[in-house]
């Protein structure tokens, strides 16, 4: 073991981490905003329960909320939170591979070949979901 | 061995709810945030998406949309609060906020999604 | 290209210092040297007293990491020629998020012993003996964790990586990547026993996947690639005793 004077030696520098620790570089300010995509994330649940419970409260509710949609400032805001809720997307996809280590026939699957498949699949989510709501 | 932390689990709600954010979020808020308010796309009317909804796949189906990536949110909000502001000493009151938030949510979701 | 280029190096002495102060060097610029070059012009030349450690001079031994211009480096492999266009002096401070010894020397003790928590060697349960021979693996086993055995312990990763700044606790990248590399050791049988220790809010669930480490690492381990593997399995083997509790492994 080694001793405690010279291993909590009062007069070595320990410098202190500061609260803005995020934004003294690119990588960790690139990390901070993927981590506020959360905000997003539940922001967007909180809407959604706006508005099924506009749609609970009858068609003129509804369409209270819906002008409510388009409020600039509303627009706006959703603008901020569709940027972010894209970068969760794309962080997500391409990050999701370096869990994975996926192996074929011995050889690692190169990560863009893992990520690849969830793009597809989120775009045939998302026409889906679109073909749902739009057919008459 | 199941005597470890409860990490895993949480790790594991706040996976699902990324999965779930990150596949589904994007598409939903583009339509029903711009595209139908904005009326870039036909509107479903009021009568038909009262019907889409009130089908049980439909009911099943909000309800993981609005409850995992609560879950996803609260893991991931807890940590950015640790390590953004350094308010780790705060830890169960943040434990309390981010997943009694997560919580109120889902119950939220079940209530108005059972009684739609 | 400039005949000289100028050092910031941070000086701290314990006996006669509160905090770091930086003192400027000017050394040759020459084509082929790398910062530790400098560094060793400097003190044999300018001032004795600057206080580092090197050793291989070739990016296998690991002592020589160092922050330069703010980016953790190994100093025997970074050019300076690569900061020469910069038009200004180049700055050199000792590893990030460790207690300064003295000028760019470093206090490792907390990383050794974070190191050996991740129990860096082959556990057997049982011992073949040796009339048996060798424990055998194929090409395609020692795959498996071949990357994660590339690490020599420069401790890079740990100045890249801000929980280990915020958090003294976190076990860190190096370790839990070594970790990594002897479960997925085919001769290993002790992942079990690591995953006890480690599967833990101060081991791989401290780990928010900022990715700064492999970024930084100069023999391409990919510890955070091998951290959230490690994640993934240790769920995984969570949620499978959680729900599956009388399927005991051994």
């Amino acid at each position: 073991m080694p001793s405690p004077y010279t291993e909590f030696h009062p007069r070595w520098y320990r410098a202190r981490v500061s609260t803005w620790w995020w934004l003294g570089r690119w990588p960790y300010l690139r990390f901070i905003l993927r981590e506020l995509t959360s905000l997003a994330v539940a922001y967007f649940v909180g809407l959604t329960l706006f508005q099924l419970h506009a749609l609970s409260q009858g068609p003129a509710a509804y369409g209270r909320f819906q002008e409510t949609l388009r409020l600039p400032w509303m627009l706006a805001l959703h603008f901020v939170a569709l940027l972010f809720v894209l970068y969760h997307t794309i962080t997500w996809f391409n990050l999701a591979p370096k869990a994975m280590a996926v192996r074929l026939g011995g050889r690692r699957v190169p990560d863009l070949l893992v990520a690849a498949p969830n793009y597809v699949l989120w775009l045939a989510a998302s026409a889906g979901l679109a073909w749902l709501l739009l057919r008459g | 061995m199941a005597g470890r932390s409860n990490d895993p689990f949480f790790w594991g709600l706040f996976s699902a709810g990324g999965v779930v954010a990150a596949f589904l979020i994007p598409a939903h808020l583009l339509l029903f945030a711009f595209a139908f308010p904005l009326g870039w796309l036909d509107a479903p009317s009021y009568a038909r998406l009262l019907e889409l909804v009130r089908t049980p796949w439909a009911r099943l189906y909000l309800f993981a949309l609005c409850s995992l990536p609560l879950f996803h949110w609260a893991h991931r909000f807890r940590f950015t609060l640790y390590d953004g502001l350094q308010i780790k000493h705060l830890n169960e009151v943040i434990f309390a906020f981010c997943y009694g938030g997560a919580l109120a949510g889902t119950a939220t979701a079940a209530y108005l999604l059972w009684s739609i | 290209m400039a005949n000289t280029i100028v050092l910031e190096i941070a000086r701290y002495s314990p006996e006669r210092d509160i905090e770091p102060r930086f003192e400027r060097f000017e050394v040759p610029c020459r084509e082929d040297w790398v910062i530790l070059d400098a560094l060793n012009h400097i003190k044999d030349r300018k001032d004795g007293s600057l206080t580092y450690r090197w050793s291989c001079r070739m990016g296998i031994c690991g002592s020589c990491g160092m922050m330069v211009d703010g980016e953790p480096k190994l100093t025997c492999a970074t050019f300076l020629h690569t900061y020469a266009r910069r038009e200004k002096p180049v700055r050199i401070e000792p590893l990030r998020y460790f207690p300064v010894i003295r000028d760019l020397v470093i206090d490792v003790a907390d990383f050794m012993r974070k190191l050996k928590r991740a129990r860096p060697w082959l556990i057997r349960r049982d011992e073949k003996p040796l009339a048996e021979g060798e424990y055998l693996q194929t090409p395609q086993q020692l795959d498996d964790y071949r990357q994660f055995s590339m690490c020599i312990n420069c401790m890079l990763c740990y100045a890249a990586c801000p929980v280990v700044g915020l958090d003294a606790q976190f076990i860190g990248p190096a370790a839990l990547a070594l970790a990594q590399r002897y479960n997925k050791d085919s001769r290993d049988q002790g992942a079990e026993q690591r995953t006890d220790e480690l599967s833990d809010h101060d081991g791989i669930w401290g780990c928010t996947f900022v990715g700064e480490c492999t970024r930084v690492c100069p023999k391409h381990v990919d510890p955070a690639g091998a951290i959230q593997q490690y994640k993934l399995t240790a769920a995984a083997d969570w949620f499978k005793s959680f729900l599956m509790p009388w399927g005991a492994r051994e």
